[in-house]
């Protein structure tokens, strides 16, 4: 495996946010939290280039611009802290559903032929991430993954996360607000402040100045 | 052809009907009389206006004459269907749009009826050219403006989504391709039950008036067919690049949806 950074954030400025700079490991995760209207979700946005900004970012040492964009976001993939969807079946919007990664997730096996309309906020939430973990990204952007999740629900999540990155030496920035969680998934913890990002003395701090 | 003339008598009796019209709404409190009135008065302005520009043109089939009205007519459908659109995109983009989408449609298949099937001498003799094309005009138009305003509706709507499928990898054609074949589908339906109706639930505005004006009904019929296919092709290929040029503009060269292009 390279040693190398496997994202790479370059002065990156966009409304509200930044200049960043902020590079990640192959394998690592780094939580993310700050004040409500900080420019969290809108820093994770701009690293899937879905609003335009300045600065560069990189995978593996590959631009954005480099990079077709629909191609740039099947490997740096984000999950939104809201899912959509849009067939009428569950089935309908995965490619290959793996039975087995359900279950891990403790939905049902025979959750695939739902109609979408009766999931639950968490049940969606959980599938929209094996949606997303579907297309193999090499870096996740992840907001607010278990907001909706009892505690047992949550760990799954977090496990299964762990299994994925370490399989597939994906990185991971994730925003979360609760501290146990962000000593439990990162050794590293950053706070968006005043469109700066501060890293964390430690995972106590996880809710940063307010 | 025998046309029987109409004397300013017979059009002051529509008149007086149009003004009893008026003045039952005012006796039943329904506050539409005054927006009557000027309707009448507007169309009969506007008709007279048009009837002595209509004449100075057949009188001088100058091709540039004829430009110039063929310009001024597209000009002003343009802002029509800018104006139609609940959220239409700012800049050039919002009257540009359906100005080269028209002109792409119907000034070509205007062009095309006038040569090869009309076959008049010269082709642009304004007598033909300037009614074909107000006809395909008005029709294109109404297409074209019930293509955008679903297309930029539904994609202001369904941000959401389309936003989720671009995150999943895919391209942004990929993403909008369920918005735009309804699109398509709501600017074509109305012409499509046009042609499957026409003649059983209404006789058709330019057959009735050739048959009015003397022509064998045989006769009206087939120029009324034509024009159907005509207008039929016109709207379809019309609303095809209004909404093809239009979910483009909605996303930039990386792919990303573009809401700040529309203005409420």
């Amino acid at each position: 495996m390279d040693r190398g950074p496997r994202l790479e954030i370059r002065r990156l400025t966009r409304r509200h946010v930044g200049p960043l700079d902020l590079s990640l490991a192959p394998g690592e995760c780094v939580t993310l939290s700050g004040p409500s209207g900080a420019g969290k979700t809108l820093l994770l946005r701009a690293l899937a280039d879905l609003d335009p900004r300045q600065g560069r970012v990189l995978l593996d040492g590959v631009s954005s611009r480099d990079t077709e964009p629909h191609l740039w976001r099947r490997r740096v993939g984000m999950l939104p802290a809201e899912s959509a969807w849009w067939k009428d079946t569950v089935r309908e919007h995965f490619k290959h559903p793996d039975k087995a990664e359900t279950e891990r997730l403790g939905l049902p096996p025979e959750v695939m032929g739902w109609t979408v309309s009766r999931l639950s906020t968490g049940e969606r939430q959980r599938l929209a991430l094996l949606r997303l973990l579907e297309i193999g990204p090499r870096a996740l952007l992840l907001d607010e993954p278990t907001a909706n999740l009892d505690p047992a629900g949550t760990l799954r999540v977090e496990r299964l996360l762990s299994d994925y990155m370490a399989r597939h030496g994906a990185c991971c920035l994730w925003i979360t607000h609760d501290p146990a969680q962000v000593s439990r998934v990162s050794r590293r913890h950053l706070i968006l402040w005043g469109g700066t990002l501060r890293e964390a003395p430690g995972p106590e701090h996880a809710e940063g100045p307010s | 052809m025998s046309v029987i003339p109409l004397s300013f008598l017979d059009l002051l009796t529509a008149a007086c009907l149009v003004a009893g019209l008026a003045g039952l709404t005012v006796l039943m409190h329904l506050g539409l009389g005054r927006s009557i009135l000027t309707a009448a008065l507007r169309t009969t302005v506007q008709l007279l206006l048009v009837g002595l520009v209509l004449e100075t043109l057949f009188s001088h089939a100058h091709p540039l004459l004829l430009l110039a009205m063929a310009l001024v007519m597209l000009g002003v459908a343009a802002r029509e269907i800018m104006q139609r659109q609940h959220r239409r995109f700012s800049g050039w983009w919002g009257f540009g749009t359906g100005a080269v989408s028209m002109l792409l449609s119907s000034f070509s298949v205007a062009v095309l009826a006038l040569v090869v099937m009309v076959g008049v001498e010269p082709w642009y003799a304004p007598r033909y050219a300037i009614p074909l094309l107000g006809m395909l005009l008005g029709n294109t138009m109404n297409g074209i403006a019930l293509g955008l305003d679903r297309l930029t509706a539904t994609a202001w709507r369904e941000a959401r989504v389309i936003e989720a499928r671009l995150l999943l990898g895919c391209t942004w054609p990929e993403a909008v391709r369920d918005i735009q074949r309804e699109s398509v589908r709501a600017g074509l339906i109305p012409v499509v039950n046009a042609m499957a109706v026409a003649g059983l639930v209404s006789l058709p505005g330019m057959m009735t008036g050739q048959i009015l004006a003397g022509s064998p009904p045989l006769e009206a019929v087939k120029y009324q067919i034509l024009i159907m296919f005509l207008i039929a092709t016109g709207t379809g290929l019309g609303t095809l690049a209004a909404v093809r040029l239009g979910a483009r503009r909605l996303f930039d060269d990386r792919h990303r949806l573009r809401l700040d292009r529309l203005r409420a």
